[in-house]
């Protein structure tokens, strides 16, 4: 409802703010490479320990099309293996949260998943899966499924036992409560733990390039990365990575935007009075 | 915390009902201002307690009596407050009540009652309309039959044009009304209102309980309405019990013979407050226990 004051108030706000906003992370990026460059360039810094940023953008400019089949090949891969983490885990969560027998066999289990390194379950999956992205996608969703799991069990967890109560003497079941208390209460709750995940995703992307053998004429940006290393083009290899760190950033305020759509009663406006 | 998932238990007698859940509406809503109280309907008890005893385990397990040897009826359409210090076991009684717990000893016998705790536990994902429709959302109906039946009722509560608000856009009296429209859609025929606006500032405290005595007056209902404030209860009830501090006993009766609307400030309400309050100081004095530790029950 448009004619709403609380809703008015916060379309106004929001495309107010927006260009403010920004305008602190730009300034500590430029702060940042500025700094970079010139102690790159006064102390003399060999190209090969630590290229100036000027060389990166030059690599960026000139290996834009390598750079770009590259990243498609990793984004595909990071996102989705994200989204299975994401599924996986909650799926994982709720039954967790619902069996406390589950819980105890499974949830110890769950924790010393992060453990293990990727290398020793990266051979077996390619035997299994071939060279495609399905095995990379598993090693990205074994990385980034336990935020998401813890999460998602804590925010099915966090529902106030009144609540519960008070549905009860609604006359709802065991699983009405689950749909209408517990279910929503884990969605922003699910998302965090994405986010997190998220973080994680990325360098894990890279492990799943770097351990897995690929076929086909573009590997990955992990894959690109590590080569340009040991061929000694450096600045490719930052190039590369600048545009994980874009990547990186890009994904976390989409998952942020998908949790403001899905879940907007859990962002109250902050400094905001009702 | 965990209690029983099973289906609610049995009821005393399905004859007992002022107003069926089963049958007819999930809805008993009726807006005509003078509902004709038939005299043999008043008479039915539609809850029983007798004897009813219980207690909890504290974190050593020893065990805390909330409840000791509790016996009171209410009546069809009858308004009974419990008013009692803090702690004396008021919520347990509640929950006795509406079968989310069961008695250590004695019976429990109630048409089916549902809850309305002191917080109002609104789902912040659902608008103030799906939240006040939650219950029949439950029983089975679709969301536009819900919203529809809810709707018909929001002008009447005050809450026109904030059907579509998120419960933290509403005031604290809104989020109570909504409340208490959930409570009532539910249908039962008893309501247990645990300290209802006991979260509200006075004045917002005094408009919301002349607008629970129209809302009961339009549309009658068992309540058993639990609260400290002593004020509140006489403004609101048939009549009172007084519970002695923990474990709570019944120590006294009153009977609220006064017209609708009530004033806080009417002379024959002040003297009704003098006689619980002396209830109250003498049950503190017998009492075997002093309150403390109260808010834990």
């Amino acid at each position: 409802m448009s004619s709403d004051p609380a809703s008015y108030a916060r379309s106004e706000r929001r495309s107010r703010d927006r260009l403010p906003r920004l305008l602190p992370a730009t300034l500590f990026a430029l702060i940042a490479l500025g700094l970079w460059e010139l102690y790159v360039d006064a102390a003399g810094v060999d190209v090969l320990v630590l290229p100036a940023p000027h060389a990166m953008f030059a690599e960026l400019w000139g290996n834009a099309g390598l750079l770009w089949s590259n990243f498609t090949i990793t984004a595909r891969e990071v996102v989705l293996g994200l989204a299975l983490a994401l599924v996986a885990g909650f799926a994982v969560a709720v039954a967790i949260h619902l069996s406390p027998l589950l819980r105890r066999a499974v949830y110890p289990h769950a924790v010393g998943s992060q453990a293990v390194p990727i290398a020793v379950v990266a051979v077996p999956l390619c035997f299994w899966w071939g060279f495609g992205i399905f095995p990379k996608l598993l090693v990205i969703a074994l990385i980034c499924f336990f935020p998401v799991v813890v999460t998602t069990v804590d925010g099915l967890a966090s529902v106030d036992p009144d609540q519960l109560k008070l549905l009860r003497t609604l006359d709802a079941s065991r699983l009405q409560a689950f749909r209408f208390a517990e279910l929503p209460a884990a969605v922003p709750a699910a998302l965090s733990g994405a986010r997190i995940a998220l973080a994680v995703g990325v360098i894990g992307a890279f492990i799943a390039e770097t351990s897995t053998p690929s076929v086909g004429p573009y590997a990955g940006l992990g894959r690109q990365i590590t080569s340009d290393l040991t061929a000694l083009q450096t600045p490719r290899a930052y190039a590369a990575t600048a545009v994980l760190f874009a990547f990186a950033i890009a994904c976390f305020y989409s998952l942020t935007l998908i949790e403001h759509r899905l879940a907007p009663w859990a962002h109250k406006a902050k400094g905001e009075n009702p | 915390m965990t209690f029983d998932w099973g289906p609610i238990p049995p009821n005393v007698d399905p004859s007992n009902l002022w107003g069926n859940a089963r049958e007819g509406s999930a809805v008993a809503v009726q807006t005509t201002s003078s509902v004709p109280r038939q005299q043999s309907s008043r008479d039915r008890i539609a809850v029983d307690l007798g004897g009813v005893a219980r207690s909890y385990r504290d974190r050593r397990g020893v065990p805390i009596p909330a409840l000791d040897g509790v016996s009171l009826r209410v009546r069809s359409g009858e308004v009974l407050a419990v008013v009692g210090p803090s702690g004396c076991g008021k919520t347990t009684l509640l929950e006795l009540i509406c079968s989310l717990q069961r008695p250590d000893a004695g019976k429990v016998a109630s048409s089916p009652a549902v809850l309305m705790p002191q917080r109002d536990l609104l789902l912040p994902w659902l608008s103030a309309l799906d939240n006040a429709g939650l219950a029949l959302r439950i029983a089975g109906h679709s969301r536009a039959r819900a919203r529809a039946r809810a709707g018909e009722l929001f002008a009447e509560l005050g809450l026109h044009g904030f059907e579509s608000a998120r419960p933290d856009e509403l005031s604290g009296g809104m989020r109570q009304r909504v409340a208490f429209l959930r409570t009532l859609l539910s249908g039962k025929p008893v309501l247990c209102l645990d300290e209802p606006l006991s979260a509200l500032d006075a004045i917002t405290r005094g408009e919301m309980q002349s607008w629970l005595t129209g809302a009961l007056l339009r549309e009658p209902r068992t309540v058993v309405l639990v609260t400290h404030d002593i004020e509140e209860a006489i403004v609101l009830a048939d009549r009172v019990l007084v519970l002695s501090p923990r474990p709570g006993r019944v120590i006294a009766e009153i009977a609220v013979e006064l017209p609708r609307p009530r004033r806080g400030t009417d002379p024959a309400a002040i003297a009704l407050r003098e006689q619980a309050m002396r209830a109250l100081s003498a049950g503190a004095r017998t009492g075997e226990d002093l309150p403390g530790a109260s808010d834990v029950l």
